[in-house]
């Protein structure tokens, strides 16, 4: 920082902007990955690309974050730097437009969200770190197992609507833990309680650090904790969960803008991208067939993971 | 012995219930979860609006961006650090100083909806203060000071 404000101060901003730009233009044209086509095209593509995951992501109950990560992430000729910071805000985002709906109607519960956030959000921000200290074919192979360990979590993990709990821990008690929701469904109102909730917290040490150092949106580890684990009502979990991104996300989200992580060309289309075709997914699930749209949600992560790992390993560049 | 939790239903004041559409009963909601509500729902719609009008400013050419898009390419497949160092760009909150360029306009949204979180932290605050309920007050408390350290840009890494 020292040395690009020595450079700035004095004047000549513009001049000496434009004179650094221009004289590392032959030191970096060896970055760039796609000689010959126009730049606005990638962006495009990735307008086009986010809009169909905002859809899917809609349609197969996830969370956008962890579908573009590894999609643009393998496919698209970004740094994988760029890309965990753009999916960090593509979570972000995300969670932020949906966390109003779901504090008003109590899905999102704060004597839940909090301490789960607290524990969340300051191990994102040490992955955040550990993501962009190691190089990337460490981060890429990591990815690569993560996503497909993911794809395999869709398949085998069985939430529960009302999971049975055998009684507050110590540790939830002490917290109030708990609240009231209503259930549409039945038209009446649910009292919730969890338990095992200090197995829960050590979990989310682990949910944080991958949130940040691949910049995924940790939802599809969030709802198995809060609801299979802890025993939060799967309604309340999953807006927890969505809230508590908003939260997770944040911390992470500003170490990839303060190191610069973040490019505006790759964050702006994907947010923009993604929550049009969130818009679009939620008009089409009234008529959609989850079942195929999960089958497709896990082969998508397969092959984004596969891919990713491949790459790592530098098999498939 | 363990409960399923939907045994625990509690039915809402049938006499009162119309025959045909029932009305939802009132879920009690807390004013200050209300409240951050709000902050959350005309932030995050006022930080997305602020991106895409500063990324037409910006690709249109309204404004002299620092790095021209048409240059982008040689860059975006550089590992951040390297990004940083190559074309001397700013980081922490030096972006601020950079304003005058397009491409750092796009800065102003993206920090806006990284700080909404913070601002809703603040209204809980006082809450949980004037309820004198002292974990949630720490939590919060601590929330705020890893958040402000995140935003700070004080904590660094080292680039390879």
């Amino acid at each position: 920082m020292l040395d690009w404000l020595a450079t700035f101060t004095g004047g000549g901003l513009a001049a000496k902007a434009t004179a650094a730009v221009t004289t590392t233009g032959a030191a970096v044209s060896t970055a760039a990955g796609t000689p010959g086509m126009p730049w606005w095209v990638w962006p495009l593509l990735l307008f086009i690309t986010t809009f169909v995951l905002g859809i899917v992501a809609v349609l197969g109950g996830v969370g956008g974050g962890v579908l573009f990560v590894p999609i643009v992430g393998s496919f698209f000729p970004f740094n994988l730097d760029f890309v965990r910071g753009a999916g960090l805000l593509v979570a972000l985002a995300g969670a932020l437009a949906a966390g109003p709906g779901l504090l008003k109607l109590n899905l999102a519960n704060l004597r839940l969200a909090l301490p789960v956030a607290l524990i969340a959000s300051t191990f994102s921000m040490v992955g955040a770190f550990i993501g962009l200290a190691l190089p990337n074919n460490v981060v890429q192979t990591a990815l690569g197992i993560t996503i497909v360990l993911i794809a395999i979590l869709f398949v085998v993990s069985k939430n529960t609507e009302f999971p049975q709990v055998g009684g507050s821990d110590k540790l939830a008690r002490f917290l109030g833990i708990g609240g009231t929701y209503y259930e549409r469904s039945s038209g009446k109102t649910v009292d919730w309680s969890v338990w095992r909730t200090p197995q829960g917290f050590l979990l989310f040490i682990a949910i944080g650090i991958m949130a940040g150092m691949f910049g995924l949106g940790a939802g599809w580890a969030n709802v198995p904790v809060l609801n299979l684990l802890m025993g939060a009502p799967l309604k309340v979990a999953v807006g927890t969960s969505k809230f508590l991104l908003s939260i997770t996300d944040t911390s992470a989200a500003w170490v990839y803008l303060n190191q610069g992580a973040v490019l505006p060309v790759i964050a702006v289309p994907s947010i923009v991208g993604i929550m049009l075709g969130s818009f679009v997914g939620v008009r089409l699930l009234a008529t959609a067939k989850p079942r195929a749209v999960k089958y497709l949600v896990i082969v998508l992560l397969l092959a984004a993971g596969l891919r990713s790992l491949l790459k790592g390993l530098g098999i498939w560049n | 012995m363990a409960k399923p939790q939907a045994e625990m239903l509690k039915s809402p004041a049938p006499k009162e219930a119309p025959a045909k559409a029932p009305a939802a009963p009132q879920v009690e909601v807390a004013p200050e979860q209300l409240a951050y509500a709000n902050v959350l729902l005309y932030g995050s719609w006022l930080g997305i609006a602020l991106l895409l009008l500063s990324n037409i400013i910006y690709l249109t050419g309204l404004v002299k961006p620092y790095i021209e898009p048409a240059m982008l390419p040689q860059y975006w497949g550089m590992k951040a650090s390297e990004f940083v160092q190559v074309a001397h760009m700013p980081t922490g909150w030096s972006w601020l100083k950079m304003l005058g360029y397009s491409d750092f306009l796009n800065f102003i949204g993206m920090a806006l909806l990284a700080s909404l979180t913070i601002v809703g932290y603040l209204i809980l605050l006082p809450a949980y203060l004037s309820r004198k309920d002292v974990p949630y007050t720490f939590i919060v408390l601590t929330e705020i000071v890893v958040l402000v350290l995140a935003a700070s840009g004080i904590l660094a890494v080292g680039g390879h």
